[in-house]
């Protein structure tokens, strides 16, 4: 066996999160290579909600459909997973919960847990009843697991470390019935290392990145599935000196970020499709007066309110066009929590350096995703801001040979800094004269040419020897690329975009030396399948597209792959 | 006149000639010169329509930024340097109308900056529409039967709010309006002036000689610190009382509260990587 999937699955609010927090952490520290993900409702309590842990003696990075085990927290998760479960599928819960559909009765596993947790003093326990009985599954060792829950439970008193850890054991004696009774033979490896390395998911990825790239302001109105980034950089601002307002719409979270920045502030704005739809004035704003912007957008599928705690890659064209008038941007969609905090990271740079806005564009699924990785490769920042001391003759918006005007801010020096969101002259103030619009029209647009020079190249996953080219773009990578390399196909390559705009030289070469291509997007109607076409000419003949709300899955790329 | 480090020289101003805008132009410059601003470290900031030109004439550092969103942009101003002496400035339309929300949410904030509102009761530069000020049954070429909604009352909504400086002026008193001006400006905390002025070009109900009509000022014996007294003020309309109807001191001050760690202002703050490591570094025991 080389990977094994774990779902836990009930309602909101009955302690998923926490399970799937402790069991991941606690499975890593233990030396196993771990992934965690999770889908939920728009609802606080109630609903069907599941989380999927992989554990796997390789790296594991990506969402599968199989369940190995299904641990039932209440009852309809066996219908909410029905089609993800098979014969080989292990459940594991109240037997009142699950006997719902006799067609999966034949592995089922039932355990007491609401009895053996009233036992240590509540049902509230039965979530860790239920890790118990999973750790004990892979012969984790109790100090590991002990260590985690004092630490965990360190601010709730000696009693509930007591009840938790008593829960835990009592699950742990359930697993050696459990292993006994079921056909399950878990033989996936500890590697070496692993309890050492660090386990993200792509919200702290992305925060991360936003203070290795000096992010010191960030405004934002919360929304699904952008607000973890708020909520991390607030749990961290006095130790980082990171102002965090929760603004009273997403209007003002870009105009009080575009005051930051013309201060001399390092402004994220973080938001998803529906706040950055209110956002796009002040986009343009930002274009007009040259300021610097980082957005941060995690996507969820549209229109309007469309599915809010849902994953979608819906607003690539948005993020494109968005904004009346003409001006340059750039448009990041990483595909790995390294690429997420290296390329927040760079934003910052390339923002302050050329005086534009950047995007990183996410999703839910990206988001909520966490798996260990050895460490984060952090660039150091040397001389990388931009802001200069004016003298009595600066002009804001000078013409300068290099086509950047010097960035200063007001009180820094002797001279005055303006911001105009009419056109303006070199100085900032307002003009009407058609000869300086023209100029600077062209200085604003020229910048294109340099962040073209500042292209992050696609990724080419595979052989090299391609004759069929599959295609994407942000969050699915790593799922595409395990579904490739499980395929075995030498003849199929994988081609990531994690910068999709500007786009680089090269992509009609890669495109072009491939017999036939395939685009796979999670939207409707090819969005970057489209872009590739305006900007290269070139079509693809084939494309993979998926938008009832849900991620990839690796089978699902890979019953593709099959048919190629 | 007198020389003002503030003036900006021979300029094109595209106000209407007779506007309140020019002597609310001078005003403000004069206080600035009384009060001794250094203009390096006074920023000007505006939303878009002929008040919001005011930036432009001033010698000193502005954002003019869109209409309605001076207020989050003076705010992110002032709290990314608290050492800038902020001045959101623009009309009744973009300060109550497009920007309302944040006019709101700005005095719940309570940033150290002083908010100018030139309040005509019209629309100017979109030629003769209503503002959220106009008085009920102003004709105007959209609202041809007279506006029939109620104006906004920005004194009673920011009183309501418990803004710590609430005042109405009427430009043609130069002198209260530089009082009140300097008062607002020295505050420390968020201060409304709301200032009445005529629209020579498209109002016609509401000029020179109505503002006289239709004003008071407030006695010496009037006590701004009584907020239910402030709001009783400020729901007089047979005649607007002008003055500083409420203020108090001692508030909790916006971007204070993000400088008790670090007193440096954000433009010198840098990236501490080494604890961006360490924090890393726990991301791999929990």
């Amino acid at each position: 066996m080389r990977d094994l999937s774990i779902v836990l699955c009930g309602e909101a609010g009955s302690g998923i999160q926490t399970v799937e927090r402790v069991l991941s952490r606690v499975l890593k520290l233990a030396g196993y290579n771990v992934f965690a993900t999770k889908e939920y409702m728009s609802r606080i309590r109630g609903g069907m909600n599941s989380a999927e842990i992989r554990i796997g003696s390789r790296r594991v990075d990506s969402f599968v459909d199989k369940i190995d085990i299904i641990v039932v927290l209440n009852k309809g998760a066996i219908k909410h997973l029905e089609n993800r479960i098979s014969e080989r599928t292990v459940i594991i819960g109240e037997k009142t919960e699950v006997v719902e559909n006799e067609r999966h009765l034949g592995n089922f596993v039932p355990i007491a847990l609401r009895e053996i947790s009233e036992e240590i003093g509540g049902e509230i326990y039965k979530n860790m009843v239920s890790v118990g009985v999973l750790v004990g599954l892979f012969r984790v060792r109790d100090e590991i697991i002990e260590d985690y829950i004092k630490s965990y439970f360190s601010e709730k008193g000696t009693d509930t470390i007591d009840n938790n850890i008593r829960a835990v054991k009592k699950g742990k004696e359930i697993s050696v019935e459990l292993a006994k009774r079921t056909s399950l033979n878990i033989d996936i490896s500890q590697v070496d290392g692993v309890d050492k390395e660090i386990l993200i998911n792509g919200t702290e990825a992305v925060a991360l990145g936003a203070l290795a790239g000096g992010c010191n302001f960030i405004s934002f109105y919360p929304m699904s599935p952008s607000t973890g980034i708020a909520v991390f950089l607030a749990q961290h601002a006095d130790e980082f000196g990171v102002i965090v307002e929760q603004t009273e719409d997403e209007i003002a979270a870009i105009n009080m970020a575009l005051g930051a920045w013309y201060a001399g502030g390092r402004a994220l704005i973080t938001t998803s499709g529906g706040g950055f739809a209110l956002m796009v004035e002040g986009l343009s704003l930002s274009a007009m007066i040259e300021s610097p912007a980082v957005i941060h957008l995690g996507q969820r599928p549209g229109p309007a309110t469309g599915l809010p705690t849902r994953m979608g890659q819906e607003d690539l064209l948005f993020t494109l066009f968005a904004g009346h008038g003409e001006f340059p941007r750039v448009i990041y969609a990483p595909g790995s929590l390294q690429d997420a905090f290296s390329m927040t990271q760079n934003a910052f740079i390339i923002a302050d350096k050329y005086q534009v806005p950047v995007f990183i564009l996410t999703d839910q699924y990206f988001l909520d995703s966490y798996y260990n990785l050895p460490d984060l490769d952090i660039l150091e920042m040397k001389n990388e801001f931009q802001i200069k001391e004016v003298s009595k003759e600066y002009k804001r918006y000078e013409i300068t040979e290099s086509g950047i005007s010097p960035r200063g801010v007001p009180g820094y020096g002797d001279g005055l800094v303006t911001a105009d969101s009419d056109e303006h002259d070199e100085s900032g103030h307002i003009t009407e004269d058609h000869e300086i619009r023209v100029r600077m029209v062209k200085k604003r647009l020229e910048k294109m040419k340099f962040l073209e020079e500042e292209v992050i190249p696609p990724e080419l996953i595979g052989s090299e020897n391609y004759k069929i080219l599959l295609v994407g773009w942000g969050s699915s990578r790593n799922v595409i690329k395990e579904a490739l390399m499980e395929s075995n196909r030498d003849d199929i390559a994988f081609l990531h975009f994690k910068q999709v705009y500007p786009l680089a030289g090269e992509i009609r070469k890669y495109l072009e030396n491939a017999a036939k291509t395939v685009v796979i997007e999670n939207n409707a109607t090819s969005q970057f399948g489209r872009l590739i076409k305006l900007e290269t000419g070139f079509e693809f003949e084939a494309k993979l597209l998926k938008y009832n709300g849900l991620a990839f899955s690796v089978e699902e790329i890979t019953e593709f792959i099959s048919k190629l | 006149m007198s020389e003002n480090r503030f003036d900006m020289g021979e300029i094109d101003i595209a106000w209407c000639p007779g506007c309140g805008n020019f002597s609310i132009l001078k005003a403000v410059k004069q206080v600035l010169l009384e009060l001794d601003i250094d203009q390096k470290k006074l920023v000007m900031v505006s939303g878009i329509g002929q008040a919001a030109k005011i930036p432009q004439y001033i010698k000193t550092n502005y954002f003019n930024g869109l209409h309605g969103r001076a207020l989050p942009a003076a705010t992110g101003i002032k709290a990314a340097n608290p050492h800038l002496i902020v001045i959101a400035e623009s009309g009744d339309g973009c300060m109550y109308g497009e920007g309302g929300n944040h006019f709101i949410h700005t005095i719940r904030r309570n940033p150290d900056i002083t908010h100018i509102v030139h309040n005509n009761m019209v629309y100017g530069l979109t030629k003769g529409q209503a503002s959220p000020t106009s008085p009920t049954g102003f004709e105007t070429p959209v609202q041809n039967n007279g506006v029939f909604i109620k104006p906004f009352n920005p004194i009673a909504v920011a009183i309501a709010l418990d803004a710590s400086f609430v005042a109405r002026t009427y430009i043609a008193h130069k002198e209260l309006t530089e009082s009140i001006l300097k008062n607002a400006i020295e505050h420390k905390g968020y201060a409304l002036i709301d200032i009445f002025q005529p629209c020579v070009s498209f109002n016609k109900i509401n000029t020179y000689d109505w503002y006289k009509a239709n004003t008071y000022l407030l006695g010496e014996d009037y006590d701004p610190t009584d907020r239910k007294a402030a709001f009783a003020k400020a729901l007089e309309n047979e005649k607007y009382p002008l003055g500083i109807l409420y203020q108090k001191t001692g508030g909790v001050i916006f971007e204070k509260q993000y400088y008790k760690h670090n007193e440096k202002p954000l433009f010198q703050r840098r990236p501490n990587l080494s604890s961006i490591k360490d924090l890393v570094e726990s991301k791999r025991i929990n």
